[in-house]
């Protein structure tokens, strides 16, 4: 236990040390978007019957940017420790598969939860969502920013270079999170887009933590907790198995 | 005496590269041990393997008695590496790098051992640096402190005084010499000869994946080329009952002879005094471990261990 619990406290360390790049930094973004979406939109839009678009806007910006910054804590952290070379010294000591996952996974959960939370608080001096249901709000929170972690451990062992993981992001995690929902209801999307939402494991993410907000959501929450509980399960495993073969860390 | 790593017909492939070809040796506990191979042997990769970090891809692997493989939990707390690329964390300062490398290996308040370690190595003062501002030779400190904060039965050094000052090298070799004479068992890998030959009590020569040399220091010193002896005469001349023993004749004048032993020195002396010729300089030349690992170096196949 010591073991994993060194390392997960090291990489918690690792963004706090630097919290004004990685907690400050994509709050205030969030903000930005929250502050000219909703004086262009606040106005004309209504997602859903009696909610304002900015407080629409909110759960959907903190989701996003603890989803972005879940992602960016494993990537980053791996792909460095990958790039200089001091990787060996997680290698080296005798951390198990799985005390290397939990402990990388957990911390970028805890980040992204810090910046979600960040955003939404002072996201509350624009507007104020309701808390319909507290549970949902919670559950989507947990899976989205695991989910998002994995897929950094993934990356993170992939790529060789910046340049690589810089694609995965921009190429992948990117679109899946912009055209997730995040500004928009689906509904208001042409039959043909919404289709194509349906099939991005982000939008339930989005979706289901929503309706935690409001009690209203395009999918149903437990369709939308089923498959990001059933990505989130395949991740988990297929990159444990990574890790236990030593997939480009032990060659 | 009992056996700390026992590599059993190791191999490592890379596509249709062998990097390892077959290696079997053991390095006995206690043992000052000295790896030697020129670039590319294979040195690295072998040590890599004994610490888990590239796996063979036939042969087993044991330290201590651990297989690295089936008992890497154990295996890996037996063995403390010193990488030979300079690595560090950016992130933290020297402590908190040993504090966490001490976790890792699952041992919690080890502040008493790590303020030792950093004092042995002359890192005391920097103990609150952050690594990113050391200098080189300070940063190879820390990797010598963080292979060093479990205790490890087993310390495998991979060219720790590649350009590090001489300070340094002082510093390194005075405290790697009391751990081993506190029981550690030393593997060196280097390619300053002097240090293997003057710390090391059992060598190992690896060339293009294979072992082509495993022997006690003395017993390789004692091979090869035999002693010379160079003499400047006055007169210039060999009386005819030595010129069976004449190696060569210097540019300088001086005469270099076969030497088998030191006893043969005494009736060589009584041949030039018989002779009337004076010595005006003498020199005894011992073959060193450079001119061994050189001649085998260029022997072009690999002899089978020993």
């Amino acid at each position: 236990m010591t073991g994993f619990y060194t390392l997960f406290y090291k990489e918690i360390l690792r963004f706090w040390k630097v919290s004004f790049q990685t907690v400050a930094a994509p709050v205030l973004t969030s903000l930005l978007y929250l502050l000219v979406f909703a004086h262009v939109l606040d106005a004309h839009v209504e997602p859903y019957p009696g909610v304002r678009y900015t407080a629409f806007l909110i759960p959907g910006l903190a989701m996003m940017t603890m989803l972005q910054n879940a992602f960016a804590n494993t990537s980053s952290s791996l792909i460095q420790s990958k790039i200089t070379g001091n990787i060996v010294y997680i290698l080296l000591p005798p951390l198990s598969h799985l005390e290397f996952f939990g402990a990388y996974v957990l911390a970028a959960m805890i980040r992204g939860l810090v910046v979600g939370a960040g955003v939404f608080v002072a996201a509350l001096f624009f507007a104020k969502p309701a808390f319909a249901y507290p549970l949902w709000i919670i559950a989507f929170a947990l899976l989205g920013s695991m989910i998002m972690a994995i897929l950094g451990i993934i990356a993170g062992i992939w790529a060789e270079k910046f340049d690589q993981l810089a694609a995965f992001q921009n190429f992948l995690i990117m679109p899946l999170t912009f055209l997730s929902g995040v500004f928009y209801s689906i509904h208001s999307l042409p039959p043909f887009w919404q289709k194509v939402s349906h099939a991005n494991p982000v939008f339930y993410l989005i979706d289901g933590f929503r309706y935690g907000f409001f009690g209203a959501s395009d999918a149903s929450p437990w369709l939308s907790l089923a498959i990001a509980g059933g990505c989130c399960l395949l991740l988990a495993l297929y990159t444990l198995q990574l890790l236990r073969s030593g997939y480009k860390l032990r060659h | 005496m009992s056996v700390a790593i026992d590599f059993a017909g190791v191999s490592k492939l890379y596509g249709d590269f062998r990097a390892l070809d077959n290696v079997s040796f053991q390095v006995n506990e206690g043992d000052f041990f000295a790896l030697l191979g020129p670039n590319g042997a294979g040195k690295t990769t072998l040590i890599s393997i004994l610490g888990g970090l590239n796996r063979a891809s036939s042969g087993t692997t044991r330290v201590m008695g651990f297989d690295v493989q089936a008992n890497y939990r154990q295996a890996r707390r037996a063995v403390g590496i010193v990488p030979q690329e300079l690595v560090f964390d950016p992130f933290f300062t020297v402590r908190e790098t040993l504090t966490f490398q001490s976790g890792y290996f699952g041992i919690r308040k080890n502040d008493d051992w790590i303020d030792e370690i950093l004092a042995n190595l002359g890192l005391t003062e920097k103990a609150n640096s952050n690594m990113r501002a050391l200098s080189g030779g300070m940063k190879r400190r820390v990797m010598v402190a963080q292979a060093l904060v479990h205790r490890p039965p087993v310390i495998v050094l991979d060219e720790p005084t590649a350009g590090v000052d001489v300070a340094l090298r002082q510093t390194l070799w005075a405290f790697i010499r009391r751990l081993n004479s506190d029981g550690h068992t030393i593997v060196l890998t280097t390619h300053y000869l002097e240090e293997a030959e003057e710390l090391c009590n059992r060598i190992a020569m690896l060339k293009q994946g294979n072992l082509i040399a495993l022997e006690d220091k003395s017993r390789m010193l004692g091979r090869g080329k035999a002693r010379s002896l160079v003499l400047r005469l006055q007169p210039r001349e060999l009386p005819a009952s030595l010129q069976d023993r004449l190696i060569s004749q210097r540019d300088d004048g001086s005469f270099e002879l076969r030497l088998p032993d030191c006893g043969a020195l005494e009736g060589i002396l009584a041949e030039l005094k018989l002779a009337g010729i004076s010595v005006r300089d003498i020199e005894v030349a011992k073959p060193d471990l450079e001119d061994i690992f050189l001649d085998m170096m260029q022997t072009p196949q690999p002899a089978s261990p020993t």
